[in-house]
């Protein structure tokens, strides 16, 4: 047990019916070459080694990890602004892992970003409503009356004065941009979300309206998101399931309060045990997590985490562990796991 | 009583910053006391006013910040020192971590250079033996091979390491207070979490006073013995961490815990503070919180002295027995002048 | 650092309003240059005198009322001259910046925003001009072009474009790297697009600066260029073909290289007031060294 506590499924948000998955990824690898000059080839960074996940209609998948994960990577593979190095994304039955130009556009109406930073990621110099929609004149999505109209209901539909359209980004408070942005995002009215950490760089209070809204959204719109997190206390609250990455690959992944509540995977044991509680009464079960998040230049061989686990065992230095099932659409990747499954 | 006196002690504390805008009033009478060997959690969202608190306390702020009030530490008041008597105290009574530890270390220098330097600037001791206690300093925050290390670069070490030698070289000469301004936000949670044991384990070892700021409860729970909470440049509320947490009593200490996500809500259900922070060039008259509160009544457009509602827990309220009987509106005696 | 986020509520006037004008320095600097650009536009009408009337009775006349400026070595009114020569010098400076600021700045970007082979393709030889003396490089095109203000104004134009280019890579990579031009691209904005309507706007204000400074140099080195007899050609009147002039007989008649000299120092002066006053409103962070 992870010492949290105990989490009534009844209350969790309810999954939708699963069907075919909006969202397949494939073995997905993305590595990136740093320059070491003419002579020599650069150093190779592990980002993303080898990830599958799938994504329902409707549902919100929570990818959490720290840094060096490789998150932020695979957010933005799967938004298509990176090439992956292999693998592959199938998207409403397609694959369009190396789609380009119009089939491209295509496939970006359909999944849309919201980013972290509430203040980089808008354009500082044009208006809000300008900004909102960017993508309605990129991919020419009705007439100029039109996307005028749509500006406005979007604003007001992200809970912000539509009159706001005509203002710059400056005169806006950090929880009204972040809004913005997912007015942009919703415009050419995509099926999927990527939000690489909507929420983190936001306050309490206005982190609690941003998820709201998110949540109000995904339910009205039918939207699915995969939502990039670090913060545990979030990703519980808004998501269905939860995907752990560690150093490139994911480490576990299943349904939310199944992943919170009775976690495989030595890291995710360790992630829940880390994060500071809200509550002074809260006893953390000591015995941290020690040591540095090794170097993605240089993964540890076989099982990635063996550097930092408590109880890594010989079988984790030569075997890299492969997803065993734990019933449920649960699923971890560890030997140690497995063979207590095996045992019990 | 019998109390020894508060190790620093904050009276009436006002900061005030000339921008072009006019004048912003980012600290408004803050008074609080923090008793040698606890350690003090100051909490609240951005733009409260908890750095700007601690800057003032240093006398690190800019010239165009105006500060009013006492800052007593071990009973000399800080504001007005002359600059050399401060850069006396800094690094050596009192010390400061910040939050980027890329920022407080100079890329320049190897690391334990750095630790040294800060020994030699308040003791009297040798190149060798500075570097001796630097090695002790580092093996002591839980660097690992100290004496490979030392002559590393900032930029060779991982972002919690680097947090490590700059607490190290923050408590090189045993200061009596640090002042920590969210040491951990820009770390990893694991990492975080070492750092956080690291604290405590030093607070344990050499009786340190630690402020802590930070916006995160999370961490204000695990490791803080008593919560000073602030709002837009105002102390609304400071009790032990077990009573904010269990029983909080002024309204926006009750909101901000009310909209933490958890897994008992409902998405879409988590309760939000409506409206927004009042602006600081302009602030409101009276209570800061009045404008977005549930419970607000006329008198809350007189500022609410903080007064003692229990022996141990503060309170800046107009709904608190305790303030009402502190300071009634209609010009009695009382703090809280402006 | 809590400064900006204590004011919570912005007001409306925004900071775009602060402009040139708002610093004692911008305002200086802009209202000569506008003072300076009429004299240029405006010459026939102001000047008293033909600039190229030579009058033998006034061989190096002092300074009077009807010639403030006092009179030439060929008996020619100093005042008119030094306007006439505004006209080539102010066309030069403005002109040559302005062709360098037009060609440099649209590789700056495509080199910034793009990187990789594209960076290195279009910057190399543009470093290679770069680190070329740019005095140097200016005697060495006449010497093949021929002399003249036209060429002078080309040879200062390929002089300032690795500059201007080099300024505004540098800003382009900052702004590249911003998380709205991941935006852009995800919203389906074509690359082209995102470089004239996010990058450019964002990235160009260090180079305005820049270019304004530029201007100031262009005169000067417009000036020596033709000091040395490189530049604008007899009897075209020029700043620096006046100083030339003025040396022989600067003893006997110090007014004839004085004004002139003045002339250019308060030109470049006003140039680099204007320059500073533009930073405040484009570039407050610097970003342009």
């Amino acid at each position: 047990m992870s010492g949290r506590a105990l989490v009534s499924d009844a209350m969790a948000p309810a999954p939708v019916p699963g069907g075919e998955p909006l969202l397949r990824v494939e073995g997905l690898v993305k590595h990136f070459t740093t320059d070491r000059g003419l002579l020599g080839s650069g150093a190779v960074l592990h980002a993303v080694d080898g990830v599958d996940l799938e994504v329902r209609p409707g549902e919100v998948l929570a990818v959490v990890g720290e840094s060096g994960s490789g998150k932020s990577t695979l957010a933005r593979c799967i938004l298509r602004l990176l090439d992956p190095t292999a693998g592959r994304i199938v998207f409403d039955g397609v694959d369009v892992t190396g789609l380009r130009g119009r089939q491209l556009a295509a496939f970006r109406q359909q999944v849309q970003p919201v980013f972290q930073d509430p203040f980089s990621s808008i354009d500082p110099r044009w208006r809000v409503g300008h900004s909102v929609a960017e993508s309605l004149n990129a991919f020419r999505i009705g007439t100029k009356a039109e996307r005028r109209e749509r500006v406005l209901d979007l604003l007001d539909r992200v809970g912000l004065d539509p009159s706001l359209a005509n203002r710059r980004p400056h005169e806006l408070s950090g929880g009204q941009r972040q809004r913005v942005g997912i007015a942009a995002a919703l415009a050419p009215a995509p099926k999927l979300i990527v939000a690489d950490e909507p929420v983190s760089a936001l306050d309490v209070s206005v982190q609690a309206q941003v998820l709201n809204l998110l949540a109000d959204l995904r339910r009205d719109l039918g939207l699915a998101i995969v939502f990039v997190a670090h913060d545990l206390a979030v990703v519980e609250h808004i998501s269905h399931r939860t995907a752990v990455m560690y150093l490139g690959r994911i480490v576990e992944t299943g349904p939310t309060g199944a992943v919170f509540r009775d976690p495989k995977h030595p890291y995710t044991k360790a992630l829940l045990e880390a994060i500071p509680h809200p509550d002074p009464e809260h006893e953390p079960a000591g015995g941290g997590l020690q040591g540095e998040i090794p170097s993605a230049i240089a993964p540890p061989s076989g099982c990635r985490f063996r550097t930092r686990c408590p109880v890594a065992i010989e079988r984790c230095a030569t075997e890299d562990p492969a997803m065993t099932s734990f019933g449920g659409a649960h699923d971890a990747a560890c030997h140690v796991a497995a063979a207590e499954l095996t045992a019990t | 009583m019998s109390a020894p006196a508060p190790l620093l002690a904050l009276e009436h504390v006002h900061v005030g910053f000339a921008t072009d805008e006019g004048v912003v009033s980012a600290v408004s009478d803050v008074s609080l006391a923090v008793n040698a060997g606890e350690i003090f959690g100051l909490v609240g969202e951005s733009g409260c006013g908890k750095t700007t608190l601690a800057m003032a306390a240093m006398g690190l702020l800019p010239h165009s910040a105006s500060v009013h009030g006492a800052v007593r530490f071990e009973g000399r008041d800080l504001v007005g020192l002359p600059e050399e008597d401060l850069r006396r105290l800094r690094g050596d009574r009192i010390s400061m971590v910040f939050q980027d530890p890329m920022t407080s270390l100079d890329p320049a220098f190897p690391i334990g250079d750095q630790v040294a330097e800060t020994i030699r600037a308040h003791r009297d001791v040798d190149k060798q033996q500075a570097r001796a206690r630097a090695l002790e300093l580092l093996a002591g925050v839980g660097i690992p091979e100290p004496e490979r290390r030392y002559g590393d670069a900032p930029h060779r070490l991982s972002g919690g390491m680097r947090q490590r030698v700059v607490i190290a070289t923050a408590l090189a000469n045993e200061p009596a207070l640090l002042l920590a301004d969210e040491p951990t936000t820009a770390l990893d949670v694991t990492i975080q979490s070492q750092v956080l044991d690291l604290l405590r384990d030093l607070r344990a070892r050499l009786r340190t006073t630690i402020v802590l700021i930070t916006h995160d409860l999370g961490v204000i729970a695990q490791i803080c013995d008593r919560v000073g909470v602030m709002y837009a440049g105002q102390l609304v509320e400071v009790a032990p961490v077990a009573d904010i947490f269990r029983a909080p009593r002024h309204p926006y200490t009750q909101a901000l815990l009310a909209a933490l996500p958890s897994q008992q809500q409902e998405p879409g259900t988590l309760r939000v503070i409506p409206g927004r922070v009042p602006n600081l060039v302009t602030p409101p008259p009276g209570c800061r919180f009045a404008g977005r509160c549930p419970s607000v009544m006329d008198v809350c457009t007189t500022v609410p002295p903080l007064a003692h509602e229990t022996d141990a827990h503060l309170i800046a309220c107009w709904l608190s027995e305790a303030t009402k009987r502190a300071g009634a509106p209609a010009g009695a005696a009382a703090g809280g002048a402006a | 650092m809590s400064l900006a986020v204590a004011v919570a509520a912005p007001p409306r006037r925004s900071i775009w309003r602060r402009g040139i004008l708002s610093s004692r320095k911008g305002r200086i600097g802009f209202g000569i240059l506008v003072g300076l650009l009429a004299v240029a536009v405006f010459a026939p009408l102001i000047a008293p005198h033909d600039p190229n009337a030579i009058d033998a009775s006034r061989i190096l006349a002092p300074p009077d009322l009807t010639h403030p400026f006092g009179s030439d070595a060929l008996g020619r009114d100093v005042l008119s001259r030094v306007i006439y020569a505004y006209r080539v010098s102010l066309g030069v400076a403005v002109g040559s910046t302005l062709l360098a600021f037009l060609v440099g700045v649209p590789l700056g970007l495509y080199a910034g925003y793009h990187g990789g082979w594209v960076d290195t393709a279009i910057m190399r030889p543009i470093d290679m001009v770069l680190a070329l003396p740019a005095m140097l490089l200016a005697v060495a095109l006449i010497a093949v072009l021929g002399p003249g203000t036209n060429i002078s104004a080309i040879a200062i134009a390929i002089i300032y474009m690795p500059i201007l280019a080099r300024v505004v890579r540098s800003s382009t990579l900052v702004v590249a790297s911003q998380t709205y031009i991941e935006a852009a691209r995800a919203r389906g904005t074509s690359h082209r697009r995102i470089i004239a309507s996010h990058v450019f706007p964002n990235a160009v204000g260090p180079a305005i600066v820049q270019a304004t400074v530029l201007m100031g140099f262009a005169l000067q080195i417009e000036a020596a260029l033709s000091f040395l007899g490189l530049g604008a050609q007899p009897p075209t009147p020029s700043l620096g073909s006046m100083l030339a002039d003025g040396r022989d007989v600067l003893t006997q008649a110090p007014w004839v290289e004085i004004f002139p000299g003045v002339a250019i120092a308060i030109t470049v002066l006003a140039f680099n007031f204007f320059g500073d006053g533009l930073r405040l409103r484009l570039d407050p962070r610097g970003v342009a060294s």
